[in-house]
């Protein structure tokens, strides 16, 4: 469904990501965990390009982009293609919750508008939020924004959709609702690639569990594999610094 | 001082003679005003998507443009360019002083154009492109709508100045408000009743500016 081969990324003279091979199947949830400064954010920021990766080939159903050619086009579908969920939830600040999740039907896909408000507030439904279809984002709790970009996300019927740690921004007693939309996604076989620190969430979530370290993946696989039995010396560290904090 | 000699009924006489005029010096500012905002914000955009070489020319322009008097740049484009390029000797009075007001107050406005396209977070355009918008849509839809509420007390001030800047506009033969208090004082000597009724209305029209963009900065506010 969507995949990435040999997928290279520095910042001037740091290198971020050194060889990053991760193929996701249609429905599957990954969940990629790892030390700060690893490459996760900068990974997932690459596959719809808000960072245009050095070299290296993403594919996303029948397209490939060849990141050391890649057009303009290819950009576009991309990202198109897929969508994402920020830490800092990224609302546009000048319009509603249902402008929010709307915008990109009419301005993107060109939807009529009554189809376009209708979608939406099913899409705010999902997430719990219908009441709030007309408040703007600064007057929304960090949960509710989060949700929110969550029905954005889904509006533009992505065949992905990428969370960059969703809920690190939230206070503890919010996480949970954002979570729990999260995992309704799940239960309807959304495809899902999730950067998280949430580890019991990672657990139950995931079908797929990556590590990341220093631009690489050191190991990957069922979550029950890795948190009860992780074969990496890096990986045990790892989980044993979150584990005992 | 003596303020027995103002001659009071003069000026309740010359009041609507010069208030005629107002809305040719309205009428310069407002059109000087969005022709300057359509520049600047072209400008303005070189310099945010780092464009090569527009953006240096841009640089240049403001630098020209800041650095000199405008009362020399608007004789330059009206009596000088045309010497230069003939087929501009056509342009009026009137249009010249519009095309040279936008020109020179568009290099002010650029930068608080950027500067307000700058102040609105990153991860507004992110959010934008990730759902597959172009730079130019999220321009549109979402960065520049905030950046308006920004920029709109700076640009209020551009506004004010141009008001004051238009009656520059007489040197060049525009029949506005500066040029009406000036023919009539020469007529009658009474520069100072004629100067103040002046004064007066340009300030009221500067009063009227502020208390509108008031009102517009309470409606752009109410998302925030």
């Amino acid at each position: 469904m969507i995949s990435t081969k040999n997928l290279y990324k520095s910042f001037g003279k740091l290198e971020v990501l050194k060889g990053i091979n991760l193929e996701v199947k249609k429905g599957e949830v990954v969940v990629i965990i790892g030390p700060s400064g690893s490459g996760k954010s900068t990974f997932l920021r690459c596959l719809n390009y808000l960072e245009s990766p050095d070299a290296g080939i993403i594919s996303l159903n029948n397209m490939q982009v060849d990141t050391q050619e890649v057009k303009q086009k290819e950009i576009l579908a991309l990202r198109r293609g897929t969508a994402m969920v920020f830490q800092g939830y990224n609302l546009f600040k000048n319009k509603t919750a249902l402008e929010n999740v709307i915008e990109a039907l009419l301005i993107v896909k060109k939807m009529p508008k009554d189809k376009a408000i209708q979608l939406g507030e099913s899409l705010l439904d999902m997430v719990g939020l219908k009441d709030k279809r007309d408040q703007y984002p600064s007057t929304l709790s960090g949960g509710q924004q989060q949700r929110v970009a969550i029905a954005r996300a889904m509006a533009v019927n992505p065949h992905v959709i990428l969370f960059d740690e969703p809920t690190s921004a939230l206070d503890p007693e919010l996480v949970g609702e954002v979570l729990g939309v999260i995992r309704k996604l799940a239960e309807e076989n959304m495809t899902m690639i999730i950067v998280t620190h949430e580890m019991s969430f990672a657990r139950d979530v995931a079908d797929r569990v990556i590590f990341m370290d220093e631009g690489i993946i050191v190991e990957e696989g069922l979550p029950s594999e890795i948190f009860s039995n992780p074969k990496e010396e890096r990986t045990k560290r790892f989980l044993r610094q979150i584990i005992n904090r | 001082m003596n303020f027995y000699n103002i001659d009071y009924a003069y000026m309740v006489e010359v009041f609507p003679r010069i208030l005629r005029t107002a809305p040719l010096t309205l009428g310069l500012a407002f059109s000087a005003m969005i022709l300057g905002l359509i520049i600047a914000t072209c400008l303005a955009l070189t310099r945010v998507f780092k464009i090569r070489v527009l953006s240096t020319l841009t640089r240049v322009y403001i630098s020209f443009f800041r650095g000199t008097p405008l009362l020399v740049q608007l004789f330059m484009l009206y009596y000088g360019v045309p010497q230069i390029i003939p087929s501009l000797a056509k342009m009026n009075a009137m249009t010249a002083a519009i095309l040279g007001l936008s020109l020179h107050s568009a290099a002010y406005m650029a930068e608080i154009i950027r500067g307000a396209i700058s102040s609105v977070e990153k991860g507004q355009m992110e959010a934008c492109l990730s759902v597959g918008m172009t730079p130019m849509q999220a321009m549109r839809r979402v960065i520049l709508p905030q950046a308006t509420r920004v920029a709109v007390p700076s640009l209020a001030n551009s506004f004010i100045s141009l008001i004051k800047e238009s009656s520059l506009a007489f040197t060049l033969g525009v029949a506005e408000m500066m040029a009406q208090a000036r023919m009539s004082s020469a007529a009658t000597y009474k520069f100072f009743e004629n100067f103040l009724v002046a004064l007066l209305i340009y300030w009221g029209i500067s009063i009227t500016i502020g208390f509108l963009q008031d009102r517009i900065e309470i409606k752009l506010n109410k998302a925030y």
